[in-house]
């Protein structure tokens, strides 16, 4: 296991060493100046502002400038916002997000659960055709058109909700109504189709042989053991609600880090998309790691003995 | 009990003690049937192949066959919709813009030409043709726009889908056929790939490359082929051991009459059913990358670029955002049952 760990380990870092130097050579690539309306500035302007950013040095030397600040956790200065650090946007903005991602999460995995499991235990009959629809739809209605019509019915039409604002819990809910659609439908299909495969195991009819009432062979035997494997979706899914944030957040007005990342596009803010780009790549990486670990000690089933998984 | 009934031999002395009425069969009434060694081997119906007989499992998913149908209903329009009328995607003209949409007959659906006051736009701007999308800001004919679109968006879709099916299916291959180190390597760079949130490289690439078709196809494809590539792996690395191979391996098969007549037919299970998985993928990515601005650029429009436009202007025209956001998700919805279909057709041990 130390041994699996370390491998892992080292993976990360490397994984994460070609991110950032690829993210940093290809903002190199990038039409265009960071700076707003070049045009405006004097050439002595323009060689001041380069010197300040260093962009006047070469490539190489900016490059293991960049990572030297990098492994001390500066991304740099940001360069349409005077005066600010990458990494205190970043802290700034991940809060909102990081909120109203958790409670996506939390919003999905129960109500995913609930329709998975339902629509195992009542298999083949109407509450599973329908559950099973929902799912479909859910996987297959991409994020954004579901939170624009969200946004239309729930909070223009009915004025339930507020539209896009950013003021107390209420306006928290729609977004994270729109960004759970997709963990719901990924839960509930993929819990579904594993209560279906461990209803077939032999120690499920073990369990029914022994004379364990009907209620307690399905929470003790197959939903617990369906679950294992659900933990193995999180990584998927912490992706799929990363990558829903950068939308829903420009949707639903939503002060966060995917909000950010949409604006510094369209700004060219080299140093905070690639602050951003990293900060994203890096947390993937840990999420993905971390769920590798939970997996493994949840389920003895599975052991990694050094070998290369 | 064989005292009792001492002329019967044991087997019937059985059924008598059942109770069966057999006394009035005696036994030399039997025949028996005639036993010939090669007939048992005989394959009484004709032989189905692999092919056929998953053909007729899709067929009986009723899900799959309406997907089927849709989709072949949308690819038709989005074919022959933008010639359906005068009007062409690019051309604009003021005085006819932001309409609501309006069919000669289908009022009652909703399609009557009334704004969100339920004013007729149509009489009042005295407007004599009908759009039945209705306008843009421009004027431009949504119904041409939006199958334009979706034109431009299977487009994009097929290709990428093509291009990963191509790479991955080559990457995938060698580095299973040829195993050992060339795999170890291989295995390595795919793992660091798989290390990347694809999201992140494709917005990255898009912003070197400047928004356009190709570009985008380009985008998807750099991350797109690595799950093609484990797919085709795994299923080689489980072929590659089994007994038909190693039988046509010792029957001194070369390499490629190997791949080409024994390994690829047998993986083109699992290839379909990826690909059918792509371009639903590929299809959001698009409409993604739109949405956030990195799309394609006016004129030319894709469902994303609707959507997005459409988005913009929701509170006062909403039929602007329907349509395409309608289209988009039918497509997505049905390749999505499609490919469930298919995998339960050509895999009948996944099927839940």
């Amino acid at each position: 296991m130390t041994r699996y760990l370390l491998q892992r380990i080292g993976f990360m870092l490397i994984t994460l060493f070609i991110i950032v130097t690829a993210t940093f050579f290809l903002m190199q690539l990038l039409p265009g100046t960071p700076f707003t309306n070049p045009e405006k500035l004097t050439d002595s302007q323009l060689a001041i502002l380069n010197a300040k950013y260093g962009l006047d040095q070469p490539v190489a030397m900016q490059y293991i400038q960049y990572i030297g600040n990098l492994l001390q956790g500066d991304l740099g200065y940001s360069f349409q916002h005077e005066g600010r650090t990458v990494t205190s946007m970043i802290s700034d903005r991940i809060g909102p997000s990081a909120f109203i991602g958790l409670q996506a999460l939390v919003f999905g995995a129960v109500v995913g659960l609930l329709l998975g499991i339902v629509s195992a235990l009542k298999h083949n009959s109407i509450l599973d055709y329908g559950s099973v629809t929902l799912a479909v739809l859910g996987m297959s209605i991409p994020s954004f058109v579901f939170a624009a019509l969200l946004q239309y019915y729930v909070g223009v039409k009915l004025g339930w909700l507020p539209v896009a604002l950013w003021e107390g819990y209420s306006s928290t809910l729609l977004p994270s109504i729109a960004l759970s659609v997709t963990v719901t439908a990924t839960v509930a299909r993929f819990i579904r189709s594993e209560m279906l495969e461990v209803i077939g195991q032999d120690y499920i009819i073990t369990a029914r042989a022994k004379g364990l009432k009907e209620n307690q062979v399905m929470v003790k035997h197959v939903i617990r053991n369906a679950l294992i494997p659900v933990v193995t979706m999180l990584g998927p899914l912490a992706v799929s609600i990363m990558t829903g944030t950068l939308v829903i957040e420009k949707i639903f007005a939503v002060p966060g880090l995917g909000e950010q990342f949409t604006l510094s596009i369209l700004v060219l803010d080299y140093s905070v998309i690639m602050g951003i780009t990293i900060f994203y790549s890096a947390l993937f990486i840990f999420v993905v790691f971390v769920v590798d670990i939970i997996y493994s000690l949840l389920d003895p089933r599975i052991n990694y003995k050094g070998g290369a998984a | 009990m064989t005292k009792n009934t001492p002329n019967l031999p044991p087997h019937q002395d059985l059924q008598v003690q059942n109770q069966y009425a057999y006394d009035e069969i005696p036994s030399d009434l039997f025949v028996k049937a005639p036993l010939d060694q090669r007939k048992s081997e005989e394959i009484g119906t004709p032989a189905v192949s692999f092919w056929k007989e998953a053909f007729q499992r899709l067929i009986k998913n009723k899900g799959a066959m309406i997907s089927l149908i849709l989709l072949v209903f949308l690819i038709v329009l989005a074919l022959i919709g933008p010639g359906m009328n005068e009007f062409s995607y690019r051309e604009q003209n003021l005085a006819h813009s932001n309409l609501p949409p309006k069919i000669e007959g289908l009022e009652w659906m909703g399609f009557n030409g009334a704004n969100s006051q339920g004013v007729d736009q149509y009489a009042e701007r005295d407007v004599q043709i009908n759009y039945w999308f209705g306008t843009d800001e421009f004027g431009r004919d949504l119904w041409t726009r939006v199958w334009r679109g979706t034109q431009i968006s299977l487009f994009i879709a097929l290709v990428a889908a093509a291009l990963d099916l191509v790479i991955g299916v080559i990457y995938g291959g060698i580095s299973s056929f040829y195993g050992g180190r060339i795999d170890n390597v291989m295995q390595r760079i795919i793992e660091i790939l798989m290390g990347i949130p694809n999201l992140i490289v494709i917005i990255l690439f898009i912003l070197v490359l400047e928004p356009g078709i190709t570009s985008i196809i380009l985008a998807m494809v750099i991350t797109g082929w690595v799950g093609m590539a484990r797919v085709v792996r795994g299923q080689v690395l489980q072929l590659k051991g089994q007994e038909f191979v190693l039988a046509s391996r010792t029957l001194g098969a070369s390499n490629p009459r190997l791949i080409s007549k024994h390994l690829l037919p047998n993986v083109m299970g699992p290839i379909i059913v990826t690909v059918m998985f792509t371009i639903p993928t590929a299809i959001f990515f698009e409409a993604f990358l739109s949405f956030i601005g990195l799309g394609l650029q006016a004129p030319l429009a894709s469902l994303g670029v609707l959507i997005e436009d459409g988005y913009k202007s929701m509170r006062y025209f909403p039929y602007k955002l329907i349509f395409p956001a309608l289209v988009i998700s039918i497509i997505m919805i049905s390749f999505n049952l499609l490919g469930d279909g298919l995998r339960d057709a050509l895999d009948p041990k996944m099927r839940k």
